[in-house]
């Protein structure tokens, strides 16, 4: 059984216009998007900016309400639970940010972010809460003394561990990765990296991994999800999409990267022109604008994610595979 | 002097008055820059790349940022002693440079056509509006704007993130620059907005015939794109080389780290999916409390005692390979090349 269930979601925001702000159309974030995450492993969202992949994160943790479809998490609609439901489903279900200057209290020492959640949970009676915090710190890399530190004492790399500490400080089940790393340099980057695999390996957790660097998803998913304009395109085991890439648009994005290895001969395509509005997305195959292989089909109907190779669970959604 | 080397920086050191007191941001560092060639400048955040290359458009903040040390040699003569009114003649006209962040480096307030319009005033006085507008417009086009003429009168804000990159590398050209400065041209955008700037980079410096030092953080870029590279760690120069070797044969222990932290894309690669990647030991260290000796040494997995008492100079280990550790010496058993 899949541990979370995504079925035809939508998020639309509205934009106001003009003096009365009458509302002038959506930003079409996430437009009926569909997939599972499994037990246990780490599915790698990616995609460029603007492409709804934030957006998404946030109402997998029901930060974001929807405006259509739903999401399960272990059979529960997540999105019509209880006041007192959520609060469970926000112990289940953990954040971990993209900047770690900024998701972190600068007015709070680490014990006081870390501890928060024991409060709020209710959990600090029935424990020791220092050795419980002084645990957390050893597992994620940070020294005992540090727990009386303020944010700003720590370099990006350890604000971040300060970041994972409080996310998987109550034992959740499922953590969805914002970025967790693009705002590191790469030494610090690969450190991190390492921590998150060796938590995953311990604490038994799934991860929902989000991130705009190819290279870094590859390495830490099983899965990966393209996005393009609010829409998945390709969903595949991660070796299958790098190796057999379906869909035009992961093809430009996985030349698009520059390989650390100057006798690396491969063929780059550019992709012309600007990435289109997404308040205004093109009719047909959001990416037709843009794709060299586009033919008439491609403007007038759009794709829907169909699966290719049943094996492998490679979902495609362009015209060629149709 | 060789007459291929255009730009010479020579054991130039900054240092910085703060409240901790004087700290080295820069440290000797030295490197030249051959006609026709993109060098790339790498490091990690804080290694002193920028302050590098605010030292040669000698743009560093006054007054707490000051060259202490060296000198920067351009055309045969020392930038460094230039008078400000001689310098303003040369910033922008002949060394030129764009910035990472293209919303913060435009004006909002005034339009493109103006901010372009200001390069050839400042620089070619003689030219008349009709002139201007007329080359504003080819400039534009040479970036592979769409609708040159539209966009002249369109403000930042109305453009993408790529396209103002595109407004920042036209201005920057506009005056036929000798040596165009990229800091971090591509940080803030898409890996697809990322590969178009980065063509039209090399495309534009082929044409132009200038040279470009591109400072980056990310290593792929320098492999796909410069021909030579300068790695630096903690405000020093730790290797130089031509790109190829750099990264077939990466010598200082520093550059090996990072080249072997970096998550490989493709299988062949060293690092398989889902598993531990090679780190390096420790911290950068903070500017006001750096290691005696080499600046590697408490992160370093082969240091001895030397490296914690002598700073390790610049060595040739072949023809364009450089660098500075004690170890690689030692390695090769010779001092041939010291």
């Amino acid at each position: 059984m899949p541990i979370l269930e995504v079925n035809n979601l939508k998020k639309y925001f509205p934009v106001y216009k003009g003096v009365f702000l009458r509302p002038k159309g959506f930003v079409y974030a996430v437009d009926d998007v569909s997939f599972t995450v499994k037990r246990g492993e780490t599915l790698g969202l990616v995609g460029e900016s603007g492409c709804g992949k934030t957006t998404l994160g946030r109402c997998l943790t029901a930060l974001y309400d929807k405006t259509d479809g739903n999401v399960h998490f272990c059979d529960q609609d997540i999105f019509s639970l209880s006041p007192k439901e959520l609060k469970t489903f926000r112990l289940r279900v953990q954040m971990i940010f993209q900047d770690p200057f900024e998701s972190l209290d600068a007015r709070q020492t680490v014990k006081e972010i870390l501890e928060e959640k024991y409060l709020i949970h209710k959990k600090h009676n029935r424990i020791n809460i220092d050795d419980e915090i002084a645990v957390l710190l050893e597992k994620v890399g940070l020294l005992n003394a540090d727990m009386s530190k303020y944010p700003h004492e720590f370099s990006g790399g350890q604000r971040q561990r300060v970041g994972i500490a409080r996310a998987i400080s109550l034992n959740p089940e499922l953590i969805v990765c914002d970025e967790p790393v693009s705002a590191l340099d790469v030494s610090v980057q690969s450190k991190i990296l390492n921590l998150l695999l060796k938590l995953q390996e311990e604490m038994k957790l799934t991860y929902v991994f989000i991130s705009h660097d190819l290279a870094v998803v590859k390495h830490i998913s099983d899965r990966i999800a393209v996005m393009y304009l609010g829409k998945i395109v390709e969903l595949a085991d991660a070796d299958s999409l790098y190796d057999k890439h379906l869909h035009p648009y992961t093809e430009a994005l996985l030349s698009a990267i520059p390989i650390p290895d100057p006798e690396t001969k491969k063929e780059r395509i550019i992709l012309k022109g600007e990435i289109p509005s997404i308040q205004n997305p093109p009719k047909g195959c959001r990416f037709h604008t843009r794709c060299r292989y586009s033919t008439d089909i491609c403007r007038k109907e759009e794709p829907v994610l169909l699966i290719n190779n049943r094996e492998k669970e490679h979902y495609v959604a362009c015209h060629q595979y149709g | 002097m060789d007459d291929q080397v255009l730009l010479n920086v020579k054991d130039v050191s900054v240092a910085f008055n703060t409240e901790a007191g004087k700290v080295h941001a820069v440290d000797h560092v030295r490197f030249e820059l051959k006609k026709g060639i993109i060098l790339g400048l790498v490091g990690e955040s804080g290694c002193g790349k920028s302050v590098t290359a605010l030292s040669v458009m000698r743009l560093l903040p006054k007054p707490s940022g000051q060259i202490i040390n060296g000198s920067i040699i351009f055309n045969n003569e020392n930038i460094l002693n230039f008078s400000p009114e001689k310098m303003t003649r040369i910033r922008g006209k002949k060394i030129s440079m764009i910035f990472q962040e293209p919303m913060t480096a435009l004006n909002p307030v005034h339009s493109i056509g103006k901010q372009i319009k200001e390069v050839y005033t400042l620089h070619f006085s003689e030219m008349n509006l009709k002139q201007i507008k007329q080359a504003s417009v080819e400039m534009l086009a040479k970036v592979e704007i769409a609708d040159p003429e539209k966009v002249l009168k369109l403000y930042p804000h109305q453009l993408s993130g790529g396209m103002r990159q595109r407004v920042m590398i036209a201005m920057a050209l506009a005056s036929r620059p000798e040596i165009l400065i990229a800091d971090e041209p591509t940080t803030a955008l898409d890996v697809t907005v990322q590969a178009q700037i980065l063509s039209l980079i090399k495309e534009l410096q082929n044409s132009f015939s200038m040279s470009v030092i591109l400072i980056t953080h990310d290593l792929g870029v320098i492999a796909e794109n410069c021909d030579e590279a300068v790695v630096m760690y903690a405000g020093r120069v730790v290797e130089k080389a031509c790109v190829k070797e750099l990264f077939k044969n990466p010598l200082h222990p520093y550059t090996k780290g990072l080249l072997n932290s970096i998550p490989s894309l493709e299988r062949k690669g060293k690092s398989k999916r889902k598993t531990q990647l090679p780190t390096i030991k420790g911290q950068v260290p903070s500017l006001e409390n750096m290691p005696k000796g080499c600046r590697f040494n408490p992160r370093c997995p082969v240091k001895t005692a030397i490296c914690e008492s002598h700073v390790p100079h610049e060595q040739k280990y072949s023809l364009n390979h450089s660098v500075a550790c004690h170890f690689v010496n030692n390695r090769e058993g010779n001092n041939a090349y010291s």
